[in-house]
């Protein structure tokens, strides 16, 4: 039971939060309602016994992305435009595919033996996390480590003034 | 209805909940003009798969979801680094970041 209201309350939180993302009218509104969705994941991330994650999450989601994002918003706006303009042409094939796509994947759950019974267990610690990033998966890390190397030499790249002379 | 809430929460109602924030975040991708809109809703779709990974992991007792969970994390932060660098870039070549800006490339 207390589960349950822990998940339902978490619930509530990033659904209103990613509600508000795609409904708010204001670009830094928007991002400041990712933040919460994505605190609200990190909470979710909790209740589900990955405490390591959690803090990744805040860290890297709410810490580095979101403050990118704000940069993002500042950069490429003028004072006078602090409104979206919305696409209401076709906002109504957007909720008739987004909700195809979810009657998809709940068809897809609902049926699926598996997933019915399936049952919560008891997960090693953060310390087994790390022997497994480090020792099984330590070829996918180096090369992650490589991507990020490259998208910031490429992202620098990109945005850097090109002189003119 | 009892007879659900008599056991703590499945994976079904995990799996349901990244079902609706991906949902969400594809109507945002569909109904949003500005490209960083755009970019944030595919965050909310990103997030969905996260949950998805970690809801696995804890339902079949093995750390590798949550592994991938981390991999997954630092893509999206890979990811957004480079969107973030095109559309500054777009914004200087058209002084506006509407995806409906770029027609260069239409016939």
């Amino acid at each position: 039971m207390m589960l349950w209201l822990g998940f339902s309350l978490i619930s509530l939180v990033i659904l209103n939060g990613a509600l508000n993302v795609v409904k708010s009218d204001d670009l830094v509104h928007t991002v400041f309602w990712l933040a919460l969705t994505l605190l609200g994941t990190a909470a979710l991330f909790v209740h589900l016994d990955a405490e390591f994650l959690a803090a990744v999450q805040v860290l890297l989601y709410t810490g580095g992305v979101v403050t990118l994002m704000l940069f993002g918003v500042m950069l490429t706006r003028r004072v006078s435009e602090v409104r979206i303009v919305h696409g209401t042409a076709n906002k109504v094939r957007a909720i008739a595919s987004a909700l195809a796509v979810f009657g998809a994947i709940v068809l897809a759950v609902v049926r699926d033996k598996q997933t019915a019974h399936a049952v919560a267990t008891d997960l090693a610690d953060t310390e087994a996390l790390g022997i497994m990033v480090f020792q099984d998966m330590v070829l996918p890390f180096e090369l992650l480590s490589l991507l990020l190397l490259a998208a910031m030499v490429g992202a620098i790249a990109l945005a850097r003034k090109v002189d003119p002379s | 209805m009892n007879e659900i809430f008599a056991h703590p929460p499945g994976l079904a109602a995990y799996l349901i909940l990244a079902a609706m924030l991906f949902c969400i975040g594809l109507y945002g991708v569909f109904s949003r003009k500005n490209t960083l809109a755009i970019l944030i809703s595919i965050e909310l779709m990103a997030n969905a798969v996260n949950i998805n990974f970690v809801a696995f992991s804890r339902f079949s007792g093995d750390l590798t979801g949550q592994a991938f969970a981390l991999f997954s994390i630092a893509l999206t932060v890979a990811e957004v680094i480079i969107g973030i660098a095109i559309v500054i870039l777009m914004y200087r070549a058209h002084k506006s970041i509407d995806a409906d800006a770029t027609t260069e490339m239409s016939g």
